[in-house]
């Protein structure tokens, strides 16, 4: 599985009056099971870069690849390519409409052109993978309430089984032990099924947690492209573009400054709990 | 969806956009009135002369403005091609068992140019006016209706909210719209009924979401101690500048000079065909 943008241009409401350019060549290569996180400050072309990579937006200029093919050829399906590239946008929940959890799940894979049991197979699947017990199927998904709704509404996009699962700040609105229960979920299927999974958030700290690759978006443009340790530790930079490092960082740099024997270059608690007792010992 | 410029405020620091809106509502309506005084190419050509100099003013591109005439395209090729073949008189064309006479072609001609002036003036006001300012002027307008027991205020802050809403409900249609794309929705392909079916994924997240902003709204807007309109005062009232009252003796004089230069030249056509 890999995913190309080659020089790609996006500009909003061109000709007029309230023209902007989103995207500024952006070139990108994401392979089989990565881990990616995308941050960047509000307005720099996170949301319209993630929309790019599953043909949601047609990009102004440039070409993308998904599997080597380019998705603008005319013969290329976008709703396949939609299917294999999962998208949850930001409060997914307000995306369900059907009669009951279990028909709102069937929807993708039936507009895929499964049968009913083969959709609700891959609904049941999805349910158990973000944890929504059976008892739950036959309820309205309007009397759920805010983060089951917003499980069952991702279960609706990996019924699809999609190779690439992209998340739009999955943890918006919810409270932190529902923060930390669908970013554990979304780690094990990353590790378990092997998926790439793409994480924008404006966490710093979910970030340094679970991506093993960090984009960093200004302006439109990629600014920074490699792992979080190395990004992170260039925390003035960040600083620069509206951004920052995980406060763990900050508070192992002060305590650096204040002649404690420490690797400053820690980005999550875990990390920093080994080295200061490795220091205390 | 983008380019729905019907009601769409084009902003610029103009002469013509600082106006008040009654000045432009009224303007928007003389025009209008203007346009069905007179029959007469020469007329014409003076309410042409006088939009023009307005459309200057306004500092509106003309590319803008005629977006607007997109809409009405197809009704006015159906209402003039009518009233070409309808309209008795001296037969200038005949195709097969359609005849096509020189009062069909001057009404014709005359239908499509009101229609198309008729889009334009009310174009350069809504292009000039903010949606607000709008309700704003028709509120205090209309404010002797109270009199008569119509909520005038409820009325234009029903449309003030309405307005406002949307631009935000048409974000949420397209948010929905990309959501359930990205899950394999289809809104494209197939006959009226799959079409139909297909908008219910979109409809019925989009009703839930609009009751849900409305019952916020009403929440917030109680918050602040909002009660209705008895009482209320404004925090940008609306008063007449010198300029607004310069314009409003200009609406004057232009109609008068309309009216008799229509009656002048009417009367020489008379003239001239007694004269024969």
């Amino acid at each position: 599985m890999s995913i190309r943008l080659e020089n790609v241009n996006y500009i909003y409401s061109e000709d007029t009056v309230y023209e902007i350019s989103a995207l500024k060549n952006v070139n990108l290569k994401i392979g089989d099971n990565e881990f990616i996180g995308v941050i960047g400050h509000t307005g720099s072309g996170k949301s319209t870069l993630i929309q790019h990579m599953n043909g949601l937006i047609k990009a102004t200029s440039g070409t993308i690849y998904y599997n080597d093919k380019d998705i603008y050829d005319s013969k290329y399906s976008l709703k396949e390519l939609r299917c294999k590239v999962g998208l949850v946008f930001q409060y997914p929940e307000h995306q369900l409409f059907e009669v009951d959890v279990l028909t709102d799940v069937c929807f993708g894979p039936k507009n895929l052109g499964l049968s009913e049991e083969d959709a609700k197979a891959s609904a049941i699947k999805a349910l158990e993978q973000v944890g929504i017990s059976e008892d739950i199927y036959e309820k309205s998904p309007f009397e759920l309430s805010g983060g089951q709704k917003r499980r069952v509404a991702i279960a609706g996009v990996l019924a699809m089984e999609p190779d690439v699962l992209i998340l739009d700040e999955p943890t918006a609105g919810l409270d932190p032990k529902g923060r930390d229960s669908i970013l554990d979920q979304i780690y094990e299927l990353y590790s378990r099924r092997s998926m790439t999974v793409i994480l924008v958030s404006h966490s710093m700290e979910d970030i340094a947690k679970y991506v093993n690759r960090l984009i960093v978006m200004n302006k439109g443009e990629v600014k920074y492209d490699g792992t979080p340790r190395e990004i992170f530790s260039h925390y003035k930079e960040l600083e620069e573009i509206g951004l920052s490092a995980p406060q763990i960082t900050y508070a192992m740099a002060a305590l650096k400054k204040n002649g404690f024997e420490i690797d400053e270059n820690i980005t999550t608690v875990e990390e920093a709990k080994q080295e200061i007792l490795k220091c205390l010992m | 969806m983008k380019d729905i410029t019907i009601g769409q405020y084009y902003p610029t620091n103009s002469m013509i956009h600082q106006l008040d809106p009654r000045v432009k509502l009224l303007g928007a309506l003389i025009f209008i009135i203007s346009l069905f005084m007179t029959d007469n190419f020469i007329v014409y050509g003076v309410i042409t002369i006088f939009i023009g100099i307005i459309i200057k003013m306004s500092k509106i591109p003309f590319r803008t403005l005629m977006k607007g005439l997109k809409g009405i395209l197809i009704l006015l090729i159906i209402s003039a091609g009518f009233n070409l073949f309808i309209v008795p008189g001296n037969e200038l064309i005949r195709v097969w068992i359609f005849k096509i006479t020189d009062e069909g072609i001057k009404r014709a001609i005359f239908l499509g140019i009101r229609l198309i002036y008729l889009v334009i003036g009310t174009s350069l006001m809504t292009l000039t006016t903010t949606p607000n300012d709008l309700a704003d002027g028709l509120e205090k307008a209309f404010r002797p209706l109270n009199k008569i027991k119509i909520p005038v205020h409820d009325i234009t802050m029903m449309m003030s909210i309405a307005l406002r809403f949307i631009p935000i409900l048409m974000e949420e249609t397209d948010k929905i719209m990309k959501a359930q794309k990205a899950r394999g929705a289809d809104f494209e392909t197939g006959g009226i009924i799959k079409k139909a079916k297909s908008l219910i994924p979109l409809l019925v997240p989009l009703f839930v979401s609009a009751i849900r902003r409305a019952v916020d709204l009403a929440m917030a807007m109680e918050s602040r101690c909002y009660q209705g309109g008895e009482g209320r005062t404004k925090m940008k009232p609306l008063k007449y500048t010198f300029k607004d009252k310069v314009t409003y003796l200009t609406y004057a004089g232009f109609l008068f000079f309309i009216y008799f230069l229509n009656r002048v030249i009417v009367s020489i056509d008379v003239l001239s065909i007694l004269s024969i």
